[in-house]
């Protein structure tokens, strides 16, 4: 599946919820079942600074793919980023850098990637476009080298 | 239970004054309870600030016409409601600051311009970022020492230990009257007889106690009281920051401008009396207008009601949230205003502050600007419920309600 097709499955998936309470228990759900990151990489190099919660990102190039493993110490960040990584996980890096997110807002839960929120997640989200500029990049040069 | 000032309090008439709390928040009657953030307005001082507006407007100080001088008398009349709300002996000792955290800045920008190598400061470890930030900055410039009173377990301040920082060294003590984080009413009469004992001049940082009952700079006994309006009914933007005349006057202009000068040379430029030697620059008339009414509106009320209903709303809500299980409060100090910090075991403020939201609670979660303080209590943030004379039972009702329903969810 492509980025779009895998956001277009996930506001598919939040339709059904009509109750904010609804929405929020899937999320929860899927913050619990969010494969953990490896031990190892929770750490400072891997650390996300929220203001309100942490987020741990690990990026590992495979191919011309970028995988990706994450955790927060909030579950409802972790429930929002499992979102993430299924939408950017295991895809071409120059996709992962081009893309458009725009899932997050459909579905409704555009306020934690606000500012003010300082959750983590939208330095998140930065950083692993980030890991797909430089993956794209690499691979170009070495494409043209 | 004991139910004595909620009986008399007027509070549905209160609550109609205020147009914000009669809206709803994610499809649910907000449950406002993040005051001690900011509170919100009553129409009086919404009123205040139009009607200057329409009928008042004019540079203040500065013309000869009629409309100037209304202005003026209006901007000063608000002055002196203010000195009268601390209790402050003149109101020439009472000047206009944006908030608490500008009032700061100007003491230790001025008055610590007196300040040397070696000289030691004084600040407790539930301080505000804005009284800690400034004194950090002003011992890199001058070579004094910042000392930190410790908190104790239960959110009071140790006094033993402060006793014990104190000496002929100490030139300056700042401490917060009431916490933001924990609620903690400080013993700021002892805190100032003792500094001066040892001949330290005192800061109070009333943020949190003005807006929720009688504050008496005289009564406390300390040389300087700063706080904000916005978080006492009042616009943001304004504040006030008091002290005693001889200091004052004793003490560099913060800011260089217009107003705040006597004569302006290139050889040499003497400057205005206080307050007005602090005041530079085109003040904030409409904001001093509108504190004013904010100050009016709750004298109005009657600040003792207020502080006698709050502390039995404070009691009710600790009563009720102690009952979730798992539920730990953060500050249990016997003297508390109007804050409710807690934690859930095995849940993560940022979690319960969503859910909490969802359901139409408004509350806040994270540091509360006091990194040193939850470092502490060795604790990422909480989650504050904080209170205002225009809550109810009803809204402590549901905060309980969302808060149980979030922590099954979270189970
Ligand atoms: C205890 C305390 N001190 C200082 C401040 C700073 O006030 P302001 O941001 O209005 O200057 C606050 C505000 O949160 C506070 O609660």
């Amino acid at each position: 599946m492509t980025i779009a097709e895998r956001q277009a499955e996930i506001i598919d998936e939040f339709e059904m919820f009509d109750d904010w309470m609804d929405k929020y228990e899937h999320i929860i759900e899927l913050g619990k079942d969010l494969p953990l990151i490896d031990a190892a990489y929770k750490d400072e190099d891997h650390k996300i600074r929220g203001c309100q919660s942490q987020v741990w990102l690990h990026a590992a190039p495979e191919g011309d793919k970028l995988r990706f493993t994450a955790d927060s110490d909030a579950i409802i960040t972790k429930g929002l980023i499992s979102l993430m990584v299924r939408v950017l996980d295991d895809q071409p890096a120059a996709e992962i850098a081009n893309t458009e997110l725009s899932f997050i807002e459909k579905i409704g839960l555009h306020e934690h990637l606000s500012p003010t929120r300082s959750n983590g997640l939208r330095s998140m989200v930065k950083q692993m476009k980030l890991y797909g500029i430089a993956q794209a990049a690499q691979q170009n040069a070495q494409a043209n080298g | 239970m004991q139910n004595t000032a909620a009986k008399t309090f007027p509070i549905e008439r209160i609550r109609a004054d205020f147009p914000l709390l009669q809206t709803e928040m994610n499809g649910k009657p907000l449950v406002f309870l993040d005051s001690a953030a900011s509170s919100q307005k009553p129409q009086q001082v919404l009123d205040a600030i139009e009607q200057y507006y329409e009928n008042d407007n004019a540079n203040v100080h500065r013309g000869v016409y009629a409309l100037s001088q209304r202005a003026t008398d209006a901007f000063e009349a608000a002055r002196k409601t203010m000195a009268a709300y601390i209790n402050a002996p003149d109101e020439h000792e009472v000047i206009w600051v944006r908030g608490c955290t500008e009032g700061i800045n100007l003491i230790a920008s001025t008055y610590g311009q007196r300040f040397k190598t070696g000289d030691e400061i004084i600040v407790s470890h539930m301080e505000h970022h804005s009284n800690i930030v400034p004194w950090q900055m002003l011992c890199e410039r001058s070579g004094a020492i910042l000392k930190v009173i410790p908190v104790l377990d239960n959110g009071e301040l140790d006094m033993v230990a402060y006793k014990e920082l104190l000496n002929e060294r100490t030139v300056f003590v700042s401490v917060v009257h009431v916490s933001n984080a924990l609620g903690t009413v400080n013993p700021v009469v002892d805190i100032c007889n003792m500094a001066h004992e040892v001949g330290a001049v005192v800061l109070i940082d009333g943020a949190q106690a003005t807006p929720h009952g009688k504050v008496d700079v005289q009564a406390i006994g300390c040389d300087f009281y700063t706080f904000s309006g916005h978080k006492m009914c009042g616009p943001t933007g304004q504040g006030i920051l008091w002290g005693k005349r001889e200091l004052l006057e004793s003490m560099p202009p913060y800011h260089g401008g217009g107003e705040m000068i006597d004569k302006v040379s290139f050889e040499g430029t003497t400057y205005n009396v206080i307050p007005f030697k602090f005041e530079a620059g085109t003040p904030n008339m409409a904001g001093a207008i509108g504190l004013a009414s904010a100050a009016d509106y709750m004298t109005s009320l009657d600040l003792d009601a207020i502080e006698q209903y709050e502390a039995e709303l404070l009691a009710y809500a600790t009563g009720e949230m102690t009952k979730i299980e798992g539920l730990k409060v953060i500050g249990t100090a016997p003297e508390k205003h109007s804050v409710l910090s807690f934690l859930v075991e095995g849940m993560h403020p940022y979690d319960l502050g969503t859910l909490l939201d969802k359901q139409g609670v408004a509350v806040r979660t994270g540091h509360h600007c006091c990194q040193p303080l939850m470092e502490r209590f060795g604790i990422p943030g909480t989650v504050r419920a904080s209170f205002a004379f225009y809550n109810t039972r009803e809204d402590v009702d549901r905060l309980v309600a969302a808060t149980t329903r979030a922590v099954k969810m979270l189970s």
